[in-house]
């Protein structure tokens, strides 16, 4: 990795003319999305300018303990965040946190263990933070089709309990279709890769003046990473959320059957 | 007494010198709530071997009763015994598949018929003869390598049956069984269910709101309003 570019305030405000173009696009077709473009873009400058000195101030102390402290708290937004999307499952945020916590750790402990990147904040924050974005993603995506597909499929699930079926084999189906929704969106983009689009990470070595050889092998290192991060989330978010919905009589539990 | 109830008689004779009890299920001051509503409240009343039919308007709480019998719920208090054990006491998954719930709707597993059909006894490491157990539920064994989304609800409801019955239970629950199939239809069902009693001296607990129906298939009726068991058919008063 060769070379540094440097990005002036300058030039970012220029990119705000193809946000205009945005913004007067929704405007012209009456979408009423010239206020949502309008938050995200201020939304986008406040925090990512905020990360970004928090990162300078972590590079700059050079300190795991702060590095880990960061990790920790993408991981409990993370679980916030997510747990919008899984409002049907029964205490969700602690299983999402455990998920994010188990998969940030995991992957980045073999990362490290196997020497592929040494234990420093300028690699660990943002393969940490890129792991703990794609584990939430995951995460969230899988306990959301789990919590809607128990409630939608209750009757099923109580006729298949009724034969003297455990909770764990009458959730069995809905378990796997809802790992394969959490995890399909990551497998299908790794497959086009380079195909129909080219990835953040390479594409930042690539401007920032990095040999393509490096910048192809960095991303490739990234997406398996990525690849077992979010398979853990998945599992561990959904197994531990299946048994919530309920007793340990292998009853379905009342917040599910009231609702039918 | 005529020949079938002669023939049902006779199975619970020899049902009862093999060592099961004449008295399923025994319910003391039972009372369910669903959410905060009171479904069923003090409810006693025995149900005795055989069939019993138990009638009463929609939302009154057959169904709830049926999934406290097998189990898919609790009583909020009272005490119900199934071969004169509280319902607790047993190991939840046996009691399930000695005391076989067919749902009102159906409720299938995605696959074929034959794959519905053995999965309940898969789970109990046994056997099913999906050919016979077809036949018992009226299903011609043709259906077995259909897929069970494609049939006709009627046919579900067949298949349901036979699920239940590859289970090799003592007693069914029935919880409106032929609440949504046309009159030629009911009529073939409540014929096989009338034949798996003769042929297995099986006892039945049938929930209907049909009133008819319980009067064909049941040897003794009780009626479920608001919240409490009435003998419907004075003649036979079985209620404590």
């Amino acid at each position: 990795m060769t070379g540094v570019i440097e990005i002036g305030l300058g030039q970012v405000a220029a990119t705000l003319v193809l946000v205009a173009v945005a913004a007067a696009v929704a405007a012209w077709e009456r979408t009423q999305l010239e206020g949502d473009i309008g938050i995200a873009v201020a939304r986008s400058f406040v925090q990512l300018t905020a990360i970004g000195y928090v990162i300078k101030a972590i590079f700059a102390s050079d300190s795991t303990l702060w590095v880990v402290l960061l990790l920790a708290v993408m991981v409990v937004f993370g679980a916030l965040t997510a747990r919008g999307r899984a409002r049907r499952v029964p205490h969700a945020f602690w299983a999402l946190l455990i998920a994010l916590a188990v998969a940030a750790t995991a992957t980045l402990t073999v990362v490290l263990l196997l020497g592929v990147f040494p234990a420093e904040a300028r690699y660990l924050v943002p393969v940490g933070g890129m792991v703990i974005g794609n584990a939430m993603t995951a995460a969230a995506v899988a306990l959301n089709r789990l919590g809607d597909e128990v409630h939608d499929a209750a009757a099923r699930i109580e006729a298949t309990l009724a034969l003297g079926a455990t909770a764990t084999q009458a959730i069995a189906p809905i378990v796997r279709r809802s790992l394969r929704s959490g995890m399909i969106p990551l497998i299908d983009s790794t497959k086009t890769i380079g195909l129909i689009f080219f990835p953040g990470t390479m594409v930042g070595m690539l401007l920032a003046g990095a040999a393509p050889v490096d910048a192809v092998r960095l991303q490739l290192i990234l997406l398996y990473v990525l690849l077992g991060a979010v398979a853990i989330a998945a599992l561990v978010a959904v197994a531990l959320s299946r048994r919530r919905f309920f007793t340990s009589d292998h009853q379905l539990s009342e917040i599910v059957t009231l609702q039918e | 007494m005529n020949s079938r109830q002669a023939n049902s008689e006779r199975q619970r004779h020899e049902r009862a010198a093999a060592g099961q009890t004449a008295v399923p299920f025994e319910l003391l001051h039972v009372t369910a709530k669903r959410g905060a509503r009171v479904v069923l409240e003090d409810l006693s009343a025995v149900l005795l071997d055989g069939a019993t039919g138990i009638v009463g308007p929609s939302g009154v709480g057959k169904s709830t009763l049926l999934r406290l019998l097998n189990r898919l719920a609790d009583p909020t208090s009272g005490v119900i015994r199934y071969c004169g054990r509280d319902l607790r006491e047993h190991e939840v998954l046996s009691l399930r598949r000695d005391v076989g719930l067919v749902a009102q709707l159906p409720a299938l597993l995605e696959g074929t018929v034959a794959e519905n059909v053995i999965y309940g006894a898969r789970l109990a490491q046994r056997d099913a003869d999906v050919v016979a157990t077809l036949r018992l539920a009226g299903l011609d064994p043709a259906f077995a390598s259909r897929p069970a989304d494609a049939l006709s609800v009627g046919e579900q409801q067949r298949v349901m049956l036979a699920r239940a019955l590859a289970l090799r239970p003592s007693v069914l629950l029935l919880d409106e069984p032929t609440s949504a199939l046309d009159e030629a239809t009911t009529a073939a069902i409540e014929l096989t269910l009338r034949d798996l009693r003769e042929r297995l001296g099986l006892s039945f607990v049938l929930v209907t709101h049909d009133r008819a129906q319980a009067d064909r298939l049941a040897d003794r009726m009780l009626a479920l309003e608001r919240g409490a068991l009435r003998d419907a058919d004075p003649a036979a008063a079985r209620l404590r």
